[in-house]
């Protein structure tokens, strides 16, 4: 009886391929977008952990400002770093392996007909290694470029491939601004980040060169720390963040103003952005699902007044009422499933695209698809029974009679 | 659910039967106490004016409708005090129908369509397709079991739904202007079917009819006249 049922409902909504395709779009776009969003979230989590490890889990940042995490304004209000307050960092901290400070900014650097806006750095030879660049061609700065300041850069591989394409760049003269700066070195290109940013988009240049002829201040803008190796990264950061209350004079009880950040963090913060995009899009499906099942219940009810002379027919042959309603709501809840798994289909189709998109692992859920589909089940089951409820309602001697 | 042999009672047996439609000033007394007693194998037709009640009378004998008061013994049961749903095993069960307007699936072959009582039957696929073929066969329509009502002519349509009715092996078969929606020479042909099934089958048969040629194809004649039986006589086929 069941069978024939569901082969009964199946025969009814091929009958109407068109019209059910359309009924269930909704829920197609619902579950694809829900699939989508977690195939891709979990892959770029996977790519971002992944990423995380590769940086080094002993790679620690010191800004300006709290609240860096939730987006505040970082370091507005609040006393900017120095150089001098890194050295004193570095030389009190035993589980500091090496601390570099950081002056940034953005600025657009001219070598004859071609130019690029990147981003500029001021720093010492410290940052090298604190963040693992390594030299392709030509060096590092040496001591009295570093000590007066002088007008020499270090470049990424895109400020290369845009300014001097096949052309040597060691030895040329770049514009920045009205500064006319040395090419010494070219960085070993990391390619592009997890988060999607261009890792060797950038000019570094000795931080009083930076502070001086760029930025016209002496901020430091961070610092970027490498602890010591097997030093766990909890504990250098707590001694970190007494060192540097210390060393800005916040007193007891008062709040620090600056944070303390561990690629462990950066990663959660960037999986909780994730977090949020799947959650919105959550919401979307949802607010899909409901329109869909709406939709279905459409459907359902103009089947059921289309076909009242069919519920007549099977009622005087001897249907009961549960049988009638049995037959309306398998039918609404395959209609429904067809819908789902159609995008299980577009969701996983969708997330195997933007997986290569994002150059980021695909990596389905079972679990989720499972989801989704006991999902559009339910779909079918809650907005399929008013409708099927009314045929079932029919009185057998009317629904004959109509035409 | 009814022995016959468990009752000395006919195998139909209405007593003071009245459905009232309507209310107050708008009441209409379609039928207005029936006494009637119809024995196993009968060939009974109906007849009377428009809106004299035959297909409330109908609808009341086949367990589609229940009266607003009075008495009525199918098999020894008073369906007056059936659910719903008890109805509609008795229908499934005991009773097979036949319409004016055919009443077929659309799109459904005519096999498929004999089969759709025996699916509620619980029949399996086998013993269901042997049965709706043989039940084809009976109305000789064998060579169009896979044809869809579209493509028959009306006086198959009506033999597909003949055989829908007997598919389900009942006991009586109602069928109210069967012969409506046909000529003369397809009625005759569709009375031959029935009267057939009632001498060879024993099937007891109640149908409604405008035409005095279709009734004498029938043993009993019932005259109706605004909701009440006017004459209750033997046709002359009878004899
Ligand atoms: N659902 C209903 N609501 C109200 N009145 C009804 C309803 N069904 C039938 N009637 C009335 O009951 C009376 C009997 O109707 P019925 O259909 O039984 O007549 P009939 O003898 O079958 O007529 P016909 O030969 O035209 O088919 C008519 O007056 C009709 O208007
Ligand atoms: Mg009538």
């Amino acid at each position: 009886m069941l069978w024939e049922t569901v082969k009964l409902a199946v025969q009814a909504i091929f009958r109407n391929a068109l019209r059910s395709f359309l009924t269930v779009l909704g829920i197609v776009i619902g579950v694809g977008a829900v699939i989508a969003m977690v195939t891709v979230g979990q892959g770029s989590t996977e790519q971002v952990t992944a990423d995380v490890e590769k940086l080094g889990t002993n790679m620690l940042m010191v800004m300006p400002g709290q609240d860096a995490m939730e987006g505040g304004p970082v370091g507005t209000a609040v006393q900017l770093f120095s150089i001098r307050m890194n050295d004193l960092l570095e030389e009190e901290l035993g589980v500091i392996e090496v601390s570099a400070p950081l002056s940034m900014g953005r600025a657009r650097v001219v070598f004859g007909n071609e130019n690029r806006r990147t981003d500029m750095v001021g720093t010492d030879n410290r940052y090298f290694s604190a963040a693992q660049w390594e030299v392709e061609r030509g060096r590092l700065f040496d001591v009295t470029e570093l000590q007066s300041g002088k007008p020499v850069c270090v470049i990424g591989e895109t400020v290369r491939k845009d300014l001097f394409g096949t052309s040597d760049p060691i030895g040329e003269e770049i514009r920045i601004q009205t500064l006319s700066c040395e090419v010494i070195g070219l960085l070993k290109s990391k390619g592009a980040s997890t988060f999607g940013s261009d890792q060797d988009d950038f000019v570094i240049m000795p931080i009083r060169t930076f502070q001086r002829r760029i930025a016209g201040n002496t901020d430091v803008s961070l610092f970027i720390v490498s602890v010591r190796d097997g030093v766990d990264t909890e504990r250098a950061k707590t001694e970190i963040e007494a060192v540097m209350r210390d060393l800005r004079r916040i007193g007891r009880g008062e709040e620090d103003d600056f944070t303390v950040m561990d690629m462990k963090q950066l990663a959660t913060m960037l999986s909780g952005i994730t977090g949020i995009l799947t959650g919105l899009l959550s919401a979307v499906a949802a607010v899909s699902l409901l329109v869909g099942g709406i939709g279905i219940m459409n459907i359902m009810l103009v089947s059921v007044t289309e076909r009242t002379r069919e519920i007549g027919i099977r009622l005087a042959i001897g249907a009961q009422a549960w049988q009638v309603l049995l037959q309306f709501l398998v039918e609404a809840i395959i209609l429904s499933l067809f819908g789902g798994l159609i995008g299980i289909v577009v969701g996983l189709g969708m997330g195997l695209l933007g997986a290569n998109m994002l150059s980021i692992p695909f990596r389905p859920d079972p679990q989720i698809v499972l989801l989704a589909f006991a999902f559009s089940a339910a779909v079918g089951v809650v907005f399929g029974f008013f409708p099927a409820r009314r045929a079932a309602r029919l009185n057998p001697i009317d629904a004959l009679r109509r035409e | 659910m009814a022995d016959p042999a468990s009752t000395d009672l006919p195998l139909i047996r209405l007593r003071d039967i009245s459905r009232v439609y309507g209310m107050g000033e708008a009441e209409v007394r379609a039928l207005d106490g029936i006494n009637l007693d119809i024995e196993k194998g009968e060939f009974v037709a109906i007849m009377g004016p428009s809106g004299s009640g035959k297909s409330t009378a109908m609808n009341v004998l086949g367990c589609l409708d229940v009266p607003t008061s009075g008495q009525y013994h199918f098999n020894g049961v008073e369906v007056a005090h059936l659910t719903q749903d008890q109805r509609a095993l008795l229908r499934r069960h005991y009773l097979g129908f036949i319409f004016q307007g055919y009443n077929l699936l659309p799109r459904t072959s005519a096999l498929q369509n004999v089969e759709l009582p025996l699916i509620y039957k619980g029949l399996g696929r086998a013993e269901r397709h042997a049965a709706a073929t043989e039940a084809l066969a009976k109305v000789g329509l064998a060579h169009r079991a896979s044809h869809d009502p579209s493509e028959l002519s009306g006086g198959q349509q009506q033999r597909v739904a003949i055989a829908r009715a007997l598919a389900g092996n009942p006991q009586v078969i109602l069928a109210d202007e069967p012969t409506g929606n046909l000529d003369t020479k397809l009625s005759a042909e569709i009375m031959e079917v029935l009267q057939k099934l009632n001498e060879e089958d024993g099937l007891t048969i109640i149908m409604v009819t405008h035409e005095a040629d279709m009734a004498e194809f029938a043993h009993r004649l019932i005259w109706m006249v605004d909701g009440r039986i006017e004459r209750d006589g033997r046709t002359s086929r009878a004899a």
